[in-house]
Order: C-alpha cells, then structure tokens, then sequence
C-alpha cells in the first residue's frame, strides 16, 4: 500500500522532511509508525500521539487504505 | 459561519472585534495572546507557529461551535497565527459577546484551553543561546532525543 505522510514540529525535524510517500505492508497505524520509527528514529512513544487520517482525528485501531493520508500528530502547543 | 481562522499576517482586531457586535450583547470579553520573551527561565528571542491547517480550522471550528451551544454567547471567533513572531507579537485573539459578562468570561476562557489542548498547532521557541526547541501544551520542551 502506498500512504502519504506529513511531518510536523518535532517529527518533521526528525524526519528531516514535511512529508513523504510511503509505501507499507502494514495496515494498521500501530505498525505503520512502528515502520516509520525504525526509519526515521522517533523518540515519541505512540501513546503520546493522535493521529489523523484524510484530515480527520481517527482512533490508532482505524484501518488505512491505500492512498490515505496519514498524520501522527505530537502533543499541540498553539495558544 | 466561519469562527475560527489561521492568519498567517498581523490580525486585523479592530475588523474582528466588529464581528462580535450585537445589540442584544451587555458583554464583551476579549483575550489576546502575546509572544513574552522568556519561558521555563530561559530567554526567547522569536517563535514559528506550524499548523496542520485542514485538521487545525476543522477543529477550531468545532471548538466555536461547542462553544456556542455550551455558553450563552451571542457571537465567538478566534484567530491564531503561524509562520514567525518576535516579541510582544499578538499570536490569538479570542473575542465573545454575551447578554451577560458571566457567559462571556467563561466562554473565553474556556475556548483558549480547548484550542491548547486540541488544535494542531505547534510552537518552536528560539532562544537567545541559539538553541530552539518544539514545546508541549504546558510549555516544557518536548523530549527528541532517542
């Protein structure tokens, strides 16, 4: 499957880039950050993020399709 | 109605202000926001707010909305900035009116926690010693060493 994943605040400087194309065996959020993980080296634990699929906050148990867009969201600090 | 904005320039507070009046309101509060030059004991020099702008206006919209069916308010709005902000910078603006202050102060109040906890906006502190960092909600630093 082939995901679109945007970065943001600390992942995106970890990442080193705003966004990618990614393309995954796995079709659950669990593993796919799991994957992102070993490839970038996120420090932040999953239980710390929530996590968006096609613009709309979904729960980590939600099944992606091909083509989503995937954001990890860090813990917000607007304001 | 569109109540929540992202503005990536200075925000306009006396057009915004305009939006809130009412003849039925007997309150106004307002709150803003400002970049200060210091936190956790360390000097900031500027901040850059980033957004996740889709999921950002959606959630702020939601956030009005609550807002208004939770208070007795007769109109909500809130801006935030992105991009960079120096010192002293107004980076929110939150204006309500209500027939009565009670509504209006709480409404206010509560709308800037919400939009703490829950849109996706994040701040980079840049600090005097050259360092910058990406903050949590209660403004301590976010840990990204693995």
């Amino acid at each position: 499957m082939n995901y679109q994943l945007l970065y943001f605040a600390s992942l995106a400087d970890r990442a080193g880039c705003a966004g990618e194309s990614v393309q995954s065996d796995a079709t659950g959020l669990s593993a796919l950050y799991e994957e992102l993980r070993v490839r970038h080296g996120f420090a932040m634990e999953p239980a710390r993020l929530r996590v968006a699929v096609n613009g709309q906050i979904v729960d980590w148990s939600h099944a992606l399709a091909d083509g989503d867009e995937v954001v990890f969201l860090p813990p917000v600090s607007g304001g | 109605m569109k109540r929540f904005a992202l503005a990536t320039k200075a925000i306009d507070v006396v057009a915004e202000k305009r939006r809130l009046d009412d003849s039925r309101a007997g309150a106004c509060v307002l709150f803003e926001g400002w970049v200060r030059n210091h936190n956790e004991g360390r000097p900031v020099i500027r901040l850059d707010y980033q957004a996740y702008a889709p999921l950002a206006e959606s959630e702020g919209e939601a956030i009005m909305a609550e807002a208004m069916a939770r208070f007795e308010l007769r109109a909500a709005l809130a801006v935030h900035r992105t991009g960079s902000l120096a010192i002293g910078d107004l980076a929110v603006w939150i204006g309500v009116s209500a027939d009565h202050r009670n509504a209006a102060f709480e409404a206010c109040r509560w709308i800037i926690d919400e939009i703490k906890l829950r849109v996706p906006i994040w701040k980079n502190e840049h600090y005097a010693d050259g360092e910058s960092g990406w903050l949590h909600p209660d403004n301590t630093p976010v840990e990204t060493s693995s």
